[in-house]
């Protein structure tokens, strides 16, 4: 008995919310690697994509309310997702167009295009504020739980409980989903395959007739439904709240970077590398042991190995080593 | 051209001193940020006294009329506070401040601005123990107690209740972390045994790693020191999905009906406490906010109080000048002297024109000790049917 408490312990603390964060994570990161492989510039706008997208899907989501459309269980913002995404895409392609194509046609390095967005994050930031505000918003209203953790504990009869949010298991869903389109996209259709030969060797590409501008608008659409639905997911996991993203920039590139930059897979085990060393490191440990081994050997500390305070500074610091250790990641990436 | 500009500049100087010394108080509160759902009743409070002695016609000369000028403290942002309370102090010339509510910004504006113009200040919601021994030149007042005072009490009404293990959560500032350090120091001289003392920040969209790391230390209940609007929100609703606790106990940073609101019914059942008084003088002043069109809401009392107290001090020291009317603050507020009540300011005033004594009871029953800090009676909170009540007075 005291096996399986311990079991569901870490599930509910460690396991669900690391996969549900992995893949939010992951979206991001793979989005960030798709515009660095073929655009070759570090996209800091990404975090205000998905940020752009979710505050979108709310907008829409308060348009369907008020005309009553639900689908109850299933919460109103995931109905809403395909709409936003277009909506997402189009401000991709408006801000490429009106940004990152003057520089691309200018052949600039990749630091000035990545100095440019950063501007364009300060753009987007404040336009996301002016349109929503700067407020908290809780976006869930279909059903919160699949499984909730006093039931779990009737069921089973175990101390611990384990509770599964819906928000959680509809991220782990969708992102499966989206992942393996992206994935049959870039490795089966022959626009997916011009792509990787356009990211490969850029003046081999076009020699070989492939046209640069359909390249440039596939990834910004790849791109932009990626950060709709990773941001949707995040606000819809946790809240919506415009600042929050701006800080989400730094993981999703060390998931990025840790997986080894420019492979896609790379950004995805990366995503959840970072996601569960965050939650692994700053976990304490005490009541887990406490299940395992007898009571007279359990320490009086928390067991835990870095206070929650630093749960930001875990990912630096993963990247760090990463980067002295193996500098391509995980799966063999470009240098940056 | 010349002749016009002249008669107009001398127009100017001319006009300006017949409109009488109009007297001028800072509202300084956080109209945006963590606790900006209290703040807006706050202020009304604060401008409910203020209209109240001028329609009283009793103040100083008697056609001397005050006006309350608002700025934001943001709460959290001391170099936005302070440089409000510059604009107060250097260009709207304000004679006193009503303020700041938040203890972080309420230091930084008192060490940066109050002392260095020697204007007075009064808190209604400052409660940071640092506080009280912070050197004022006799320039700092607050109408609410000592975060000291409600360590102790919350360690009572716990150790009362038979709690005798909790878990605790601060956000990480002044305020927070001087409270939390108070109600770990009276709670384990009762008996009680704090599991964890651990600090969140403020304006994250997932308290998930903070949540885990309390549940693991684990008790009969979590002690959230934070504020409603932002971090201790996310804590609780946090803490509530994955099943780790499910009684809270609210300090007054927590009091709100927002709070409730956002969380729902499985917020009922949890304790909490905030400055507060059965004494008469908090049912007038509910009385007297409601036809005014707001609520006695959190600190609000303390906010009457505060800008009462200011205009009082005037009155006693027949000036309105920061450096007189702080020598007079303290008589005021305490005994000896003819009780004084919301809504009764006029009978204040006219009490202190004919130079007799006053001990202004206000609001919040207001007593000063020490530096100059209230006394504090605190009210306890029972979350029940999705509504904040009150469980009884100590």
């Amino acid at each position: 008995m005291d096996f399986w408490n311990a079991i569901t312990l870490i599930t509910n603390y460690i396991l669900i919310p690391g996969l549900s964060y992995g893949c939010q994570l992951a979206l991001g990161a793979l989005g960030v690697t798709l515009i660095y492989t073929v655009l070759r510039f570090s996209n800091f706008a990404h975090g205000e994509f998905m940020s752009f997208g979710a505050m979108v899907s709310i907008l829409l989501m308060w348009y369907f309310q008020s005309l009553g459309i639900s689908v109850y269980p299933i919460p109103t913002i995931i109905i809403v997702l395909p709409i936003s995404i277009i909506i997402t895409i189009s401000f991709c392609l408006l801000i490429d167009k009106f940004c990152f194509s003057f520089y691309r046609k200018n052949n600039s390095q990749s630091v000035i295009l990545l100095i440019v967005s950063i501007g364009v994050m300060f753009f987007s930031n404040g336009l996301i504020r002016l349109i929503i505000g700067p407020d908290d918003r809780n976006i869930n209203d279909g059903e919160r739980f699949l499984l909730k953790a006093k039931t779990f504990k009737k069921m089973f009869e175990l101390n611990e409980g384990l509770a599964i949010k819906m928000s959680q298991s509809l991220t782990i869903i969708i992102t499966l989903i989206l992942v393996t389109f992206v994935f049959w996209f870039l490795n089966k259709t022959k626009t997916g395959k011009s792509m990787r030969a356009y990211s490969d060797n850029k003046d081999l590409s076009l020699l070989s007739g492939i046209n640069p501008e359909k390249v440039v608008l596939i990834v910004w659409i790849i791109t932009g439904m990626l950060a709709c639905v990773a941001g949707t997911l995040y606000g819809l996991d946790k809240s919506y709240k415009p600042f929050t993203y701006l800080n989400l920039v730094l993981p999703i590139f060390a998931s990025a970077i840790v997986g080894g930059v420019g492979n896609p897979i790379g950004a995805i085990i990366g995503g959840f590398v970072i996601a569960f060393s965050e939650i692994i490191i700053t976990f304490a440990y005490r009541r887990f042991l406490g299940y395992l081994i007898p009571e007279n050997f359990l320490p009086e500390t928390l067991m835990q190995v870095l206070s929650t305070d630093y749960k930001i500074a875990v990912s630096f610091l993963i990247l760090v080593i990463v980067l002295i250790i193996k500098p391509t990641g995980i799966y063999k990436g470009k240098l940056i | 051209m010349k002749k016009f500009l002249i008669s107009i500049f001398l127009s100017i100087f001319m006009i300006y001193p017949s409109f009488g010394e109009n007297v001028k108080l800072g509202i300084i509160f956080g109209y945006t940020g963590p606790i900006e759902s209290l703040t807006p009743d706050m202020a009304k409070a604060s401008e409910l006294a203020i209209s109240e002695v001028n329609k009283s016609g009793k103040f100083m000369s008697g056609n001397t009329k005050i006006e309350g000028v608002r700025a934001d403290s943001t709460c959290v942002d001391a170099a936005a506070a302070t440089a409000a309370a510059e604009r107060l102090v250097t260009s709207d010339k304000v004679n006193a401040i009503v303020g700041a509510d938040c203890s972080g910004v309420t230091t930084a504006i008192l060490q940066n601005v109050a002392m260095s113009n020697g204007v007075v200040m009064i808190s209604p919601s400052a409660t940071s123990p640092a506080l009280s021994t912070l050197p004022d030149n006799g320039l700092f007042f607050r109408t609410a107690p000592s975060d000291a005072r409600q360590g102790e009490i919350v360690a009572k009404m716990l150790i009362e209740k038979g709690l005798k293990k909790a878990a605790m959560t601060y956000t990480n500032n002044d305020y927070g972390k001087g409270l939390a350090d108070s109600i770990k120091k009276n709670y384990q001289s009762m008996g009680g045994k704090i599991t964890i003392s651990a600090s969140h920040e403020d304006g994250k969209a997932d308290y998930g790693a903070e949540v885990s790391a309390l549940a693991q230390a684990g008790g009969d209940i979590l002690i959230v020191a934070g504020y409603l609007d932002q971090g201790g929100k996310g804590i609780i609703q946090g803490a509530l999905d994955a099943g780790a606790f499910e009684k809270f106990f609210l300090p007054d940073g927590m009091i709100g009906d927002s709070l409730p609101k956002a969380i729902g019914p499985d917020l009922n059942g949890s304790i909490g406490s905030i400055p507060g008084t059965d004494s008469p003088g908090a049912k007038k002043f509910a009385s007297l906010a409601k036809s005014n069109g707001f609520k006695a809401g959190p600190f609000s009392q303390e906010s009457y109080d505060a800008a009462a107290l200011i205009m009082l001090a005037m009155q006693s020291a027949k000036s309105t000048k920061s450096k007189d009317l702080k020598n007079h603050v303290m008589d005021v507020a305490n005994a000896p002297g003819e009780k004084i009540y919301p809504g009764e300011l006029s009978k204040g005033m006219s009490l202190l024109k004919q130079g007799k004594k006053i001990d202004y009871v206000g609001a919040s029953a207001v007593e000063l000790i020490g530096g100059g800090e209230s006394a504090g009676s605190f009210r306890e909170i029972l979350i029940k049917g999705g509504k904040v009540t009150t469980a009884g007075y100590r």
